[in-house]
């Protein structure tokens, strides 16, 4: 048996990659960080290198994450300032750029808080203790008998504030990684600042225009860049271009040929300028003939085709887990339930579109560009300039928006290689359209659930195998890890949610990497990863089942939380396993009113689903209810009301993670019914948001979300709220028509062939 | 050249007659706070203030706003008569909303909210909803976007009182 400590999960390699830095984050040297005019990281007494704690009294820490709407340096510094005692007002914080010390940088997964709480809160335990020792000495008290609050150590009617010891120079205790390692977090009854309110300190910055994005920044000498694309991502090579109508356009400069030494760029041209319309105008008059080009046929329908081959073969593809012997229990059942489940390709369609600016100062290269994974960009960026990683640095900036989209940040690499065709700052921007084509979509995916209940309910066997295209072999192949039977690799990221929390004897997850797929694009990761469509085709099903046996979907999947076995959880990421999520189900049945829900009007119906996103090594305990009303004439779905009930362990900053869950719900709403795209020619059809029409604000359904309050370790909120809404949704159709939906988006026309059938 | 009233300014440009407005304020007149989103008018977050009036600069030819009065972000505040570094009460309530996530629309929606308070001083949701309809707002923050247009709205009007 395969125990899930055993399952190749991706937090595993992350930490193992992560190393010293981000879980320990030990000693501070002299800083060498060259970080952009005002982010500056702090002097003064630092304990670590995660802030610095100044003579008058300010405390600097520093986040060596992306900023892309959680708020996340005011999360990571509320860590700190709780386990040093320090007055809240007196705490600030930068965004640090790319120095090695930092530590592994990655900004995803919904990982910010689980990943840094244990480090960051160390790294204030640190300075406590430090300031406690000194404030002892330097008031001639024992240590044992001063406490330490709101900046200050207090020694009965006597205290001494942290500013004023850094002031004396009476403090300098460094700390070693295994002193940090020991030291004793104080009793959860001691918090002051986790799970109590405050607000996000990035807020005014973003509502006075002063807040810097990546497109935003200008350097001297600067000139503007817009990419020309070839028709398909791979395989392309220019065969002749000629610039003589650009050549008319005023401030049109020249034509790069781009060679990328790491095919990022395959076929590319970059139209350098002195105005970015210019630039833009440049690249439309451009006359390109390109030759190649992979993919330039495939559909839409050719990759979904394509995976439901593949998870109809069972020898394709690699085991992710397998308890049990499933394939026993599937032949010998009378009844198996089966159902294929399918999701269209998805586009980021952050609001920001993909650009870079980039100069070379001295033998140093320099990129100002939103960042999710500098530590798997700035090496990428390195190779296509040819220069070792040390004389590169990556400078931090407002992210308009990340979504996954700027994990893999491809788009640095023509910007760099155009600033060095031309030996001048580049700042190349996307349009719309060249975003879109050049996106690393969430790649179409298909599902294969077969399922064997009891009479009475009880899950004999699960079996679920999934093709997709797997962001990891795109983007970081190095990240794969081992199926669990040690044939062949896996992708955890392309199958992660599968293995769900409901008790079944037997069970086998198999995740298949859809190759034509990678053929046509360069499948990546959205928000909420795999989870976002694995746990569709789960809920969907499960909810298909429960219906099947004429039971309450509700107290169907209540009954198979058992929290029992392989979902009892384990400390201290998943203390209580499914038995937290049997908690937030119950929570929100009762709040939604689902026990009423038969008096609702003929149209109208609520569906279920429970989650626990992202993935079982960090599970955030959602149950989700929606509420719809389907127009039978028409097919169209209006969704009237979304509740949710969250168990995210502690809140770091409550209405942040409020306001992360609001977001993500709506994100699973938008892909559930108003998102999706088709591939056609190699590319999405959709090109710009005249077609492609996310939730806007006449769409947003009533919200009810809730959060369970309790101590336990932090885990993710960016994403996990995506994931229980389609399904959710899905299943209120269901309950509304009768009619079962098994692909997203759900179109209107999809409805009305699914209330045909 | 080109002339026009920027955020109580006047500014002269020399740029072709066709360059949209939204360029001309970010890359030739350093602000900003603008943003770039789509280009066709489709997503709103390069919505600025043309005499008053809601527009989508990534549409607008520079041309057609000759001798105009344009207010970006930068200048909502001053353009209602607060004192440099106040805040307009649009921006102050998307503070006490906590309405931005990442950022980037915000400006375009501010703008967008403070003409539709220009014009109904005390929206209804129904209001709010078409008025707000042309913001996209990628993070989806739309509920603390209403919730913040409700506090405006209720600012704005015991200011007026």
């Amino acid at each position: 048996m395969n125990r899930p400590s055993d399952y190749p999960m991706s937090r595993r390699w992350f930490l193992a990659l992560a190393g010293a830095g981000v879980t320990t984050g030990v000693l501070s040297g002299p800083s060498s960080a060259l970080v952009p005019a005002g982010q500056a990281p702090g002097d003064g007494y630092q304990p670590t290198v995660w802030y610095a704690i100044a003579g008058d009294g300010s405390i600097t820490v520093h986040i060596h994450m992306a900023e892309m709407g959680q708020h996340v340096g005011t999360a990571l510094a509320r860590i700190v300032a709780e386990e040093l005692e320090a007055n809240w007002d007196d705490v600030t914080f930068v965004h640090v750029d790319t120095d090695p010390k930092w530590g592994y940088m990655v900004t995803g997964g919904s990982w910010s808080m689980n990943h840094n709480f244990v480090a960051f809160s160390h790294a204030g335990a640190a300075g406590r203790i430090a300031m406690i020792e000194a404030g002892a000495r330097e008031m001639g008290v024992p240590a044992n008998g001063c406490t330490a609050r709101e900046s200050k150590v207090i020694h009965g009617a006597q205290s001494i504030t942290y500013g004023e010891l850094v002031t004396r120079g009476a403090v300098d205790r460094q700390f070693t990684k295994d002193e940090l390692a020991a030291i004793e977090l104080k009793p959860v009854t001691e918090r002051r600042l986790l799970n109590r309110d405050t607000v996000a300190r990035d807020v005014p910055e973003k509502v006075d225009g002063s807040a810097i994005y990546g497109i935003d920044r200008s350097i001297e000498g600067m000139v503007y860049a817009r990419p020309v694309m070839p028709p398909v991502r791979f395989g392309s090579t220019v065969a002749r271009w000629d610039d003589s109508a650009a050549k008319k356009i005023p401030g049109y400069l020249q034509t790069v040929e781009i060679v990328d030494p790491t095919e990022i760029c395959q076929g590319w041209l970059v139209v350098v300028a002195e105005s970015w319309t210019a630039a833009s105008k440049a690249a439309d008059a451009l006359d390109v003939t390109w030759e190649g080009g992979a993919g330039r046929e495939t559909s839409e329908a050719d990759l979904l085709a394509e995976g439901e081959r593949l998870v109809k073969d069972d020898t394709a593809g690699s085991l992710f887990m397998l308890e049990g012997a499933p394939d026993a229990v599937l032949g010998a059942a009378e009844t198996v339930h089966e159902g294929i489940y399918r999701t269209n390709t998805v586009l980021h369609m952050q609001l920001e579109p993909g650009n870079a600016l980039v100069w070379q100062d001295g033998d140093t290269w320099h990129v100002h560009a939103g960042n999710q994974w500098q530590s798997l960009t700035l090496p990428l960026v390195a190779k296509a300039l040819e220069i070792d990683p040390s004389k590169l640095v990556f400078e931090t900036s407002y992210l308009g928006g990340g979504f996954g989209r700027r994990l893999f940040c491809d788009f640095v690499v023509p910007a760099a290689l155009t600033a060095k065709a031309v030996g001048r700052p580049v700042k190349m921007v996307m349009s719309r359209s060249d975003d879109v084509q050049f996106d690393a979509p969430r790649s179409a995916t298909v599902h294969r659930v077969r399922s064997v209940t009891d009479a009475a309910g009880a899950m004999r066997a699960y079996d679920h195998a999934c093709a997709a295209g797997w962001s990891t072999a795109a983007i970081a192949p190095e990240l794969l890890t081992d199926a669990v039977d040690g044939r062949g690799k896996v992708d955890a990221f392309s199958i992660s949610g599968a293995d769900h929390w409901y008790a079944a004897e037997a069970m086998r997850v198999r995740t298949i990497k859809n190759e034509m797929v990678h053929a046509t694009l360069l499948p990546g990761n959205l928000r909420s990863v795999s989870a976002g469509y694995t746990l569709w085709a789960v809920e969907t099903h499960v909810d298909e089942v429960a219906h099947t046996l004429g039971q309450d979907p509700a107290a169907f999947r209540r009954a198979l939380l058992d929290a029992a076995g392989r979902n009892a959880g384990e400390a201290p990421h998943s203390v209580g396993g499914a038995a937290r999520l049997r908690a937030v189900l119950d929570r929100v049945v009762e709040k939604s009113g689902w026990d009423k829900r038969g008096g609702l009007p003929k149209g109208t119906g609520m569906g279920i689903a429970v989650t626990a996103g992202q993935e079982r090594a960090m599970p955030t305990w959602i149950a989700t209810v929606a509420q719809v009303t389907v127009n039978c004439e028409s097919g169209e779905v209006t969704v009237d009301h979304i509740w949710a009930t969250i168990d995210a362990g502690t809140l770091v900053h409550p209405d942040g993670a409020l306001s992360q869950a609001e977001g993500a719900i709506l994100w699973g709403l938008s892909m559930a019914i108003y998102e999706g795209t088709k591939i056609e020619n190699g590319l999405p059809r959709d090109q710009n948001f005249d077609t492609y029409t996310p939730l806007r604000m006449h769409q947003v359904p009533a919200l009810d979300i809730d959060f369970v309050t309790n101590d336990y370790m932090p885990v993710g909120l960016g994403e996990p709220g995506v994931i229980g809404a389609a399904p959710a949704i899905g299943n209120a159709i269901f309950a509304a028509t009768g009619a079962r939906l098994r692909s997203i988006p759900m179109r209107p026309a999809d409805i009305l062939k699914a209330l045909e059938a | 050249m080109i002339n026009f009233r920027l955020n109580d300014q006047v500014v002269e440009v020399d740029v072709p007659d066709d360059t949209p407005l939204l360029w001309v304020l970010r890359d030739e007149l350093g602000l900003t706070g603008t943003k770039f989103g789509c280009g066709i008018a489709q997503c709103g977050a390069c919505t600025v203030h043309v005499d008053g009036q809601a527009r989508r600069s990534c549409v607008t030819p520079v041309s057609t706003i000759a001798g105009a009065v344009v207010t970006t972000i930068e200048g909502l505040a001053a353009s209602a008569g607060f004192a440099e570094g106040a805040l307009h009460p649009v921006q102050a309530a998307w503070i006490e909303a906590q309405a931005p996530q990442c950022g980037y629309c915000q400006s375009g929606q501010i703008m967008q909210a403070a003409a539709l308070l220009s014009e109904s001083a005390d929206p209804t949701d129904a209001e709010i909803s078409a008025g707000m309809a042309g913001n996209l707002c990628r993070c989806m923050a739309y509920v603390r976007i209403r919730k913040a247009i409700k506090i405006a709205a209720v600012a704005m009007s015991e200011r007026a009182n």
